[in-house]
């Protein structure tokens, strides 16, 4: 049942790579909705999180093979459209901030011409218009010295500020539906309230829809809406993103478990006894 | 067993109007065997130090010093046995048409280990990465397998002194309990010295006993783990930082 608050229904995705011997399922039949809201996806290293928001603007590369029964945006297929049609959904309705962010920058072009050649495919705007908006969007966050940063190289800068400027970038065309993997992963947390005020903003104003990724569970827990869990391909467990810490799934459980804390020192902390069981059980059916 | 020190250390980059300096009169010891953190803003100049370290800053002044030996130009292969470094950016560190394999092979050789099968399975274990990802290519990894895959290589060489650059944030609290685990076994077996940066508190409360703060290329406060525990800062950057490590706080936004 899709509602029409819905922007995205994704109904049995499938990721494979075939390889010389077998073939690897990074994804194993997930379903899900975005509405206007922060969705967060948590879960194991190589469960599969990354290659679900490629999967959705159809990024995965060759050899590896997308399907789907649907996957939605307003009710038009994503799976059906030209690859042609698939690069304006791209550009203007789903942006993505990728998790190694500096690899989507072009590395022999200045930060500040990557930024107004982006502003000005979506705006009408002179160059010396551009550039003013530019200055503002890398002050926005939390950039300390804009003007140097507009004339470096992508190389020239912090993991942090390649993060920023990433969200910067794909904050541009006011897209319908954000997917941000580990979007502030490298950020301090004070920088990292800031960038997320600005998403968070979005939501709440405009009625975006936000993917979040992230490994950070406290900060999902108070961030987003919603949470799905994903171990080995599959969605073991969704809950309201505020309720997490009363998670019940095993693995979910032992996540909880394992974050160290600064108010109660431990010599070693809990690790995880993965359950071959985890991996069998099928997905869970997002039906909130 | 061998401990380093920065004393007055400036590190720039650039000139004219574009200079930065990255790094600002920064001075501190870690004795051998301990376990020391930097944290601080983005962009404040942690990575640059690490890299300084490790002899890939070009533009410096000031003193560094590994052991007994004052640093100067060039590091020789010598100091890469004692001194290994995990880069922030895992994937811009692996080569992209080396497999794993070959990455961690020709390390091992390269510092003189024997037996490279043995070991190869051995990192890859001891990183929660099952012989299955040996002879995958970096971009046939998701984020976290690379950042273990570099770490697995930083230990190759069995180095004294570990340089961490935000070394598990792309693993999920899982894997980065074990990582952590990992680690402080190493140290405990070993002695080994490590630097550790990292943006998350908890993380370096865990890990190190005594903790930098940085702020815009200088370290404003350097603090006994027990003191951040407590929440006893000094310097106001420092009170700022320690009080928002306490949450997100959702604003409405009414629009
Ligand atoms: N080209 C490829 N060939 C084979 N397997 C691949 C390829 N690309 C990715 N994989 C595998 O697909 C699985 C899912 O990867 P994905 O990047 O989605 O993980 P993730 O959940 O984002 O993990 P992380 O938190 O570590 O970033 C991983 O086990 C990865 O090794
Ligand atoms: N190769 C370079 N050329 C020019 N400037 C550089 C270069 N490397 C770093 N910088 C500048 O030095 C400053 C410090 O960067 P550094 O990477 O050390 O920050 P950081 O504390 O590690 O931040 P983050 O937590 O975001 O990784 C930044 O302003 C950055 O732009
Ligand atoms: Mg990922
Ligand atoms: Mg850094």
């Amino acid at each position: 049942m899709s509602k029409d608050t819905d922007l995205l229904e994704v109904d049995d995705l499938w990721v494979k790579f075939p390889t010389r011997t077998e073939t690897f399922e990074a994804v194993r039949g997930i379903s899900f909705r975005l509405g206007r809201e922060r969705l967060g996806i948590v879960g194991e290293s190589g469960s599969g999180k990354s290659m679900t928001g490629r999967a959705i603007l159809r990024l995965i590369r060759k050899p590896g093979i997308v399907t789907a029964n649907r996957i939605s945006l307003h009710g038009q297929d994503l799976m059906k459209l030209t690859e042609k049609q698939m690069r304006n959904v791209r550009g203007k309705q789903i942006s993505m901030v990728m998790q190694d962010p500096k690899f989507s920058l072009n590395p022999v072009m200045t930060i500040g011409d990557q930024i107004v050649e982006a502003y000005r495919l979506h705006a009408r705007a002179t160059r010396s218009e551009a550039h003013a908006k530019a200055l503002e969007m890398l002050e926005a966050v939390s950039i300390r010295d804009p003007e140097r940063v507009f004339r470096a190289y992508p190389h020239e800068m912090s993991g942090g500020m390649g993060q920023r400027i990433m969200i910067a970038m794909m904050l541009i065309p006011d897209p319908e539906i954000l997917i941000a993997d580990e979007p502030t992963s490298a950020l301090d947390v004070s920088v990292q309230t800031q960038v997320l005020s600005i998403m968070d903003r979005l939501v709440q104003e405009r009625g975006m829809g936000l993917i979040f990724i992230s490994h950070d569970l406290n900060l999902v827990s108070a961030f987003c809406d919603r949470v799905l869990i994903m171990y080995a391909g599959r969605i073991v467990e969704t809950c309201r993103a505020d309720r997490l810490h009363e998670a019940k799934h095993p693995y979910t459980r032992g996540l909880l478990n394992s974050l160290p804390r600064l108010e109660e020192p431990r010599e070693r902390l809990d690790v995880l006894k993965r359950d071959p069981a985890w991996r069998e059980a099928a997905s869970v059916v997002d039906d909130q | 067993m061998t401990g380093l020190s920065a004393k007055h250390l400036n590190v720039w980059f650039g000139s004219g109007r574009d200079r930065v300096l990255a790094v600002d009169d920064v001075s501190f010891s870690v004795a051998s065997g301990a376990s020391f953190g930097l944290v601080g803003e983005s962009g404040s100049g942690k990575s640059t130090i690490l890299r300084a370290l490790t002899g890939l800053a070009p533009n410096w002044s000031g003193e560094m010093m590994v052991g007994n030996e004052v640093l100067q130009g060039q590091r020789s292969s010598a100091f890469y046995k004692q001194v290994q470094m995990v880069f922030q950016d895992p994937y811009a560190s692996l080569h992209p048409r080396h497999t794993v394999d070959q990455m961690l092979s020709e390390t091992l050789y390269l510092h003189g280990v024997g037996e490279i099968d043995t070991h190869v399975e051995k990192l890859l274990d001891d990183v929660g990465l099952g012989n299955a990802f040996r002879f995958r290519y970096p971009h046939q990894l998701s984020g976290g397998q690379r950042q273990r895959v570099a770490i697995a290589r930083a230990l190759a060489p069995e180095p004294e002194i570990l340089l961490l650059d935000e070394p598990t944030s792309a693993l999920d609290v899982s894997v980065q309990a074990e990582i952590l685990n990992l680690l402080t076994d190493l140290r405990s077996e070993h002695s080994l010295t490590y630097v550790m940066v990292s943006h998350d508190l908890a993380v370096v409360g865990h890990m190190c006993e005594e903790i930098a703060v940085m702020q815009n290329g200088k370290i404003v406060e350097i603090m006994p783990v027990a003191d951040m525990r407590s929440m006893q800062a000094k310097h106001d950057y420092t009170q700022h930082l320690l009080k928002s490590s306490q949450g997100y706080e959702r604003r409405e936004f009414n629009g």
